[in-house]
C-alpha cells in the first residue's frame, strides 16, 4: 500500500537490493547510449566505408564495423533508440487503453460491457503475439510504427486482466466501501483510491512488458517488417549477419549481447520492483 | 461436468467464430488486388476482371466470409493465387515440418525444465538453485532466433555435427530429418525451458509450504520421498498451463526460427505468402494456427477440469 515507508527508506531499500541495482543499471547504461545518440555518435551510423567493411574491434571502432564499413557502435546506440522507443510506445499503449478498460470491468463487475471487454482480451491472447505483429505489418506494411502498434495490440489485453484482476480484489476492501458511503460514483472511486493502490503492479509488469517488447521489436527487425533502412535496428543487424557470421562472428555478436544484456538489465529491475514493492512475495517467486 | 463441458465448448465454439471474423476481415484491409497482383502490371484489364470473377473477389463480403468459412469446415482453404494448387495440399506439406519441430521443441522444452526446476526447488536458496535462476534469466533474455544463429556457428559451421539449414524430407529417414530439426528445436526451447523451469521451482516451494508435506514429513517420509509423492504431483497443474501455453509461443515461434534454418515449414510458408501478396495462404495458415492455440487452451482447460473437481464449479 502507499505511504507504508517513505520515499527515502524506499531508495535506501532499493540500493540494497542486488538484482534491482544491477538491473537499473544495466537498463540505464542502453538509455543513456540512446540518449547520447541524439547529439553525438562515434561515426555517422549511416555512413558506408566500404574499404572499411568487416573490421574487427579496433581502438578506432570500439566495436568494429559492418559489412558496409559502418561503426557498429554507433549502429548499435542509435539502434537503442529505436528498440527503446517501440517498446516504450508499445507499452504505453497497452497501459493507456489496457488499465481503463480493466478498470471499468472490475467497476461494472458482471456486466455485459465486462463481459465484452474480457471476451476480447481473450481473443487478442488466443493470437500468438508474433503472429498478430506479423499479420498487422503484412497488411499495413513494415515499418517501426506497425511494428509500435502490432506489439501494443498484444500488450492491451496484458494490462487490462491484470489491473481487472487487482481492481476486482480492492472493490470489495472497507476503504472502498467508505469512498461509496461518501457518494463518490464508480469512475471516481476507480481513478483516486483503486489506480494509485494497483500502480505499482502496473509498474512491475510494465517493467516485463518493456522487456518482451525488446525482445518482439528485435524479431520482427530480423524477420524485415520492423524500422527500414537507413534506420539501423538491432534486429535488423542481426539478420545481416547472419550470411557472414563464420567470416565476421561480432557482426552477429554484438547486436546480440546489446539485446541481451537490456532485456536481462529490464527483467532483473522488475523482478527488484515486485520484491521492493511487496516484500511478501520475496519468498523466491519464479 | 455436462453443464461444464457445454458451457467451455459454447464459448470455444464463440472463440473460432470470433477469430476468423478478425482474421478474414483484417485480411480484406489489406490493399492491392490479388488478381492484378496475379496477372502482372501489363495485363489485359479484361482478363483481370475475369480472373475477379473466377476467384470470387466481386461477391459481397458476408458471402465471401460464409463461403470461406463452409469450406474450412469441410477441410477446403481455397487455391492459392500463386501456385495455383489447392492451399490445404500446400499446409498440409508444411505442418509436416512445423509440427514435428514444436513438439520437438516442446519435449525438449520439458525434459530440460523438470528436473533444473526440481532442483533449484529442493534445494531452495542453495548454489545450485542460484545457478539455476541465474541461468533462466538468462534464457528468458536472449532472443531465440540469435541463439540458433550461434548455434549455428558452433555446431554446423565449426563442429559440422549438424546442416546449417534445410530439411532433406522424411523419406531421407527419420533419424536424417531429426537431425535437421534439432538445432531449431533447441532454440526455440531455450526460453521456454527457462520459463518453465521458473514456474516448475516457484510451484514446487509453494506446495513444499503446504500443511499436507509436513505431514507426509511426519509420518517419516523423507525429503525426497515427500517430494516425489505428494508435492510433484500438486506442483503440477499451473506447470501444465504453462506447457499449454507454450505450444503456442512455440508454433509462433517456430516462424522465425525456421526462416533462420531455411526449414520449408508453416513460417516460411506464410512469409512467401505475404511478399507475394498471396492472401488465402496467409489467411489459412493464421486461422490454422490460432485455431490450433484455441482447441490446445481448451484442452487444458479440460485436462484440469478432470485433474481438479474444484476448477469446474469456479468458472
Amino acid at each position: 500500500m502507499r505511504g507504508d515507508h517513505s520515499e527515502h527508506s524506499f531508495v535506501r531499500t532499493a540500493i540494497g537490493h542486488p538484482a534491482f541495482v544491477t538491473g537499473f543499471v544495466l537498463s540505464a547504461l542502453f538509455v543513456a547510449l540512446a540518449l547520447i545518440s541524439f547529439v553525438w555518435t562515434p561515426f555517422d551510423p549511416t555512413r558506408l566505408a566500404i574499404s572499411n567493411k568487416l573490421q574487427s574491434p579496433s581502438p578506432q571502432h570500439w566495436l568494429g564495423t559492418d559489412h558496409f564499413g559502418r561503426d557498429m557502435l554507433s549502429m548499435i546506440m542509435v539502434g537503442a533508440r529505436v528498440s527503446i522507443a517501440v517498446a516504450f510506445v508499445a507499452v504505453g499503449i497497452g497501459m493507456i487503453i489496457g488499465v481503463p478498460l480493466g478498470l471499468y470491468a472490475a467497476a461494472r463487475r458482471g456486466s455485459l460491457i465486462d463481459e465484452i471487454i474480457m471476451r476480447g482480451n481473450d481473443l487478442v491472447f488466443a493470437f500468438p503475439s508474433l503472429l498478430l505483429a506479423i499479420m498487422i505489418t503484412a497488411v499495413f506494411g513494415p515499418g517501426a510504427v506497425n511494428a509500435i502498434i502490432a506489439i501494443g495490440i498484444f500488450n492491451i489485453p496484458v494490462f487490462a486482466r491484470l489491473a481487472r484482476g487487482a481492481a476486482l480484489s480492492l472493490w470489495t476492501r472497507d476503504f472502498i466501501l467508505a469512498a461509496r458511503v461518501a457518494g463518490k460514483g464508480r469512475t471516481r472511486i476507480s481513478a483516486e483510491h483503486i489506480l494509485p493502490n494497483i500502480a505499482n503492479l502496473l509498474i512491475v509488469q510494465g517493467t516485463i512488458q518493456f522487456s518482451l517488447a525488446i525482445l518482439a521489436e528485435a524479431a520482427l527487425a530480423y524477420v524485415g517488417l520492423g524500422a527500414q533502412p537507413p534506420l539501423p535496428s538491432w534486429g535488423r543487424m542481426l539478420a545481416d549477419a547472419q550470411t557472414l557470421i563464420s567470416l565476421a562472428p561480432h557482426m552477429a555478436l554484438i547486436p546480440g549481447f546489446a539485446i541481451i544484456i537490456t532485456v536481462l538489465g529490464l527483467n532483473l529491475m522488475g523482478d527488484g520492483l515486485r520484491d521492493l514493492f511487496d516484500p511478501k512475495l520475496r519468498r523466491g517467486r519464479g | 461436468m455436462t453443464a461444464y463441458l457445454l458451457r467451455r465448448f459454447i464459448s470455444l465454439s464463440l472463440s473460432l467464430v470470433a477469430a476468423s471474423l478478425v482474421i478474414f476481415l483484417v485480411m480484406e484491409a489489406v490493399p492491392g488486388d490479388p488478381a492484378s497482383f496475379m496477372m502482372g502490371i501489363n495485363a489485359d484489364p479484361a482478363a483481370v476482371a475475369a480472373l475477379r470473377e473466377q476467384l470470387g473477389l466481386n461477391e459481397p463480403l458476408p458471402l465471401r466470409y460464409l463461403g470461406w468459412v463452409a469450406g474450412l469446415l469441410q477441410g477446403d482453404f481455397g487455391v492459392s493465387y500463386t501456385y495455383r494448387v489447392p492451399v490445404s495440399e500446400l499446409i498440409a506439406e508444411r505442418v509436416m515440418i512445423s509440427l514435428p519441430l514444436t513438439l520437438y521443441a516442446l519435449a525438449l522444452s520439458t525434459l530440460i525444465a523438470f528436473p533444473a526446476g526440481i532442483l533449484a526447488a529442493a534445494r531452495r536458496n542453495s548454489a545450485t538453485d542460484l545457478s539455476v535462476m541465474g541461468a533462466t534469466q538468462l534464457g528468458v533474455a536472449i532472443p531465440n532466433f540469435w541463439f540458433a544463429m550461434i548455434l549455428v556457428l558452433v555446431f554446423a559451421i565449426n563442429l559440422r555435427w549438424f546442416s546449417a539449414g534445410g530439411f532433406p524430407g522424411w523419406d531421407a529417414g527419420i533419424l536424417a530429418a531429426m537431425k535437421s530439426l534439432t538445432l531449431p528445436a533447441i532454440a526455440l526451447a531455450l526460453p521456454q525451458a527457462s520459463i518453465l523451469a521458473r514456474v516448475m521451482r516457484s510451484s514446487l516451494i509453494d506446495t513444499l509450504d503446504e500443511d499436507f508435506m509436513r505431514t507426509a514429513r511426519a509420518k517419516g517420509l523423507s525429503r525426497s520421498q515427500a517430494l516425489r509423492r505428494h508435492a510433484l504431483r500438486n506442483a503440477l497443474i499451473p506447470v501444465l498451463t504453462i506447457i499449454g501455453l507454450q505450444f503456442s509461443f512455440l508454433l509462433a515461434g517456430g516462424i522465425i526460427i525456421e526462416n533462420v534454418f531455411y526449414l520449408p515449414g508453416l513460417g516460411r510458408l506464410v512469409f512467401q505468402a505475404i511478399t507475394q501478396r498471396d492472401l488465402i495462404v496467409v489467411r489459412s495458415v493464421v486461422i490454422l494456427l490460432v485455431f490450433a492455440v484455441i482447441v490446445v487452451t481448451f484442452l487444458v482447460d479440460l485436462a484440469y477440469a478432470a485433474a481438479d473437481p474444484r476448477l469446474r464449479r469456479r468458472r
